[in-house]
């Protein structure tokens, strides 16, 4: 028997990576909502060079073409295939700036929610006592009031404008990651390579970013994919009031909000179509979510 | 007892904190004075009409001076309508409540059945098509959906209007409130149908189904008596929760479908930068989801002592 094992090559052991990577891809839908989100990153990340025009270039945009219909031919000379708006900008190009600045504002609230929220949990963690319990009391209280209230009171509060748009996302954002890294660093500090490195007298600093933060970062992806999709919509919601970005960075959500007008009148194209970006952008990063919690934790139900 | 007397006073303290949160917060936002006067006042105008409206006066003065008065039921007067913020508030508030009351209903009456349904067949087509929908009621922003529903059921079939509110109770009233209301209910629907769905699940697994079934009681008794009673309290207990929600929410929904409630007058004010206005919103719409909370924490904690002895001893 020995002689088999010895013979037969052992399979190289896979590496966690290659291991979630092959499970994500194993699931078509998954699969396919990564393609989308990569395309739809690839649009936002050059749309400069892919529209076919500037739209906010005043330059090149003229009322001729306004409230075109798809597929007709602007003044430019190129076929707006998804029409104009009221002021004569091809949609196409519209939209493809408006993902840039909806993806951009969505993924750097994201990004800054997470690492506050996640410094906010761990610390809640580590040091227990009153400390945690003040920071849970705060976290219950966040949690308590939808999302889109409190952003409607920050923006209330804070006017009109990107950055302060950003500001309320994060506010409305910390506290779940917070609470998730929380929840996760407290079953992770019980286990016994934290108390290993506690008995080698390693420095508090030491034990929660090297030892502590690593073992809690799975969760905190999962949470932090579908919180940036949220974000997005949040975002999307508070520009169609009015009360979000303004007319000067037009995102989704604007774009959407400029067609309402049009839209009773049966011009569909202005508001539908960046609402179909709006939609294929917030699906396909939950569904991407959605499969990485499954793979990156299969003790959750499925 | 003491429990209770605990819940109302931590209530108390929010309600406080976040009056001073919003009241202050407002104040630093633009000064509303160079949107009301006209070109045309003299100086001396200018001034009696900031001294009317107390402006002239510190922010911790005002403020003082705001909580008397909202104790008082006086929450200021608009700047814009010119009269007192809390009326303004109260004559949107049975519109707000119509359409919130009506979404609740319809997330209750299309929910419970697809989730149980989805519950008692999990490998049926059907309950797959429900499950698939109801991740997209979750995911689809709300004000899209509004669009939609106006494209397809205003503009292109022409069934239904698409904006305004008719009549109460009548059949104008109704067919104005059919887009707005399922278009408030659809996230509630979504969430209806997966709690119905997980409590069918595990009721269906449970001894006194087994029992009730052994016992040769029909198959639809069974479901809509033994099943249904089992998973209409955790239900409950969520969308109880998730009222105060609604009415958050449908300050988009309004927006969408010109619907003339309290949501759509927040917009409007924050636009115009109506501080009373804005203020006496978040003040009662703070107000009503604490007691909201309030009201479920404590009904929960009489029908289930545990947590009220956990309570006790954090």
């Amino acid at each position: 028997m020995s002689a088999v094992a010895e013979t037969l090559p052992l399979p190289k052991p896979e590496t966690p990576t290659r291991r979630i990577a092959r499970e994500f891809f194993s699931n078509p839908v998954a699969t396919a909502a990564f393609a989308l989100l990569m395309i739809i990153l690839f649009l936002a990340l050059f749309a400069p060079f892919l529209a076919p025009q500037n739209p906010y270039d005043l330059a090149k945009v003229t009322v001729m073409d306004a409230r075109l219909e798809p597929g007709e031919r602007g003044s430019a000379g190129f076929v707006m295939w998804l029409g104009a708006d009221g002021a004569g900008r091809d949609m196409w190009s519209a939209i493809l700036y408006g993902l840039r600045i909806s993806l951009g504002v969505g993924v750097a609230s994201g990004v800054v929610a997470l690492a506050i929220g996640t410094a906010i949990g761990l610390l809640a963690a580590y040091r227990g006592g009153w400390i945690d319990a003040l920071i849970m009391r705060l976290v219950d209280l966040q949690l308590s009031f939808p999302a889109i209230l409190v952003a409607l009171i920050l923006v209330a509060i804070l006017g009109r404008g990107a950055d302060k748009v950003m500001i309320a996302l994060i506010r409305v954002q910390w506290a779940y990651y917070a609470r998730t890294v929380r929840g996760s660093a407290l079953v992770e500090r019980r286990k016994e390579y934290i108390e290993a490195a506690h008995c080698l007298a390693l420095p508090p600093r030491r034990i929660v970013f090297r030892h502590l933060l690593p073992n809690v970062i799975a969760p905190m992806i999962v949470v932090g994919t579908l919180q940036t999709a949220h974000a997005i919509s949040l975002e999307a919601t508070l520009s169609f009031l009015g009360v979000g970005l303004p007319l000067t960075e037009p995102s989704l959500g604007l774009l959407i909000a400029n067609g309402f007008e049009y839209m009773l009148s049966g011009k569909y194209w202005i508001s539908f179509y960046p609402g179909v970006a709006l939609l294929a952008t917030i699906m396909s990063i939950n569904l991407v979510g959605d499969r990485l919690r499954d793979v990156l934790n299969p003790r959750l139900e499925r | 007892m003491v429990f209770i007397i605990r819940r109302v006073l931590q209530s108390l303290v929010v309600v406080l904190v976040m009056s001073l949160v919003v009241f202050v917060g407002v104040h630093l936002v633009g000064d509303p004075v160079h949107i009301l006067i006209s070109d045309d006042m003299t100086q001396e105008e200018i001034d009696r009409f900031i001294q009317r409206l107390g402006l002239d006066r510190p922010v911790h003065e005002q403020y003082f001076h705001f909580l008397g008065n909202a104790a008082r039921g006086d929450l200021g007067t608009s700047f814009v309508h010119g009269e007192p913020a809390l009326k303004l508030i109260l004559d949107r508030m049975p519109a707000t409540l119509e359409l919130a009351f009506a979404a609740f209903i319809l997330a209750i009456v299309f929910g419970i059945p697809l989730g149980m349904y989805a519950g008692l067949k999990p490998e049926a087509p059907a309950s797959k098509a429900i499950m698939a929908g109801s991740i997209l009621g979750f995911s689809l922003p709300t004000f899209w959906v509004g669009l939609m529903l106006i494209m397809v059921f205003a503009v292109m079939l022409g069934w239904l209007p698409s904006t305004g509110r008719g009549d109460f109770m009548t059949w104008e009233g109704l067919r104005h409130l059919a887009l707005p209301a399922f278009n408030l209910a659809l996230f509630k629907m979504a969430l209806v149908t997966r709690l119905a769905r997980a409590g069918t699940r595990e009721a269906a697994l449970q001894d006194y189904v087994k029992f009730a079934r052994a016992k040769g009681l029909s198959p639809s008794r069974v479901v809509l008596v033994h099943v249904l009673k089992n998973i209409l309290v955790p239900v409950v207990t969520v969308l109880g929760l998730e009222l105060g929600g609604l009415i958050a929410f449908s300050v988009v929904t309004e927006t969408v479908f010109a619907w003339p409630g309290m949501g759509k007058l927040l917009i409007d004010s924050i636009q115009r930068l109506d501080r009373p206005v804005v203020v006496a919103y978040l003040i009662i719409t703070v107000l009503m989801f604490v007691v909201i909370n309030l009201v479920v924490d404590i009904l929960y904690s009489l029908l289930d002592p545990r947590v009220r002895l956990r309570e006790a001893k954090a």
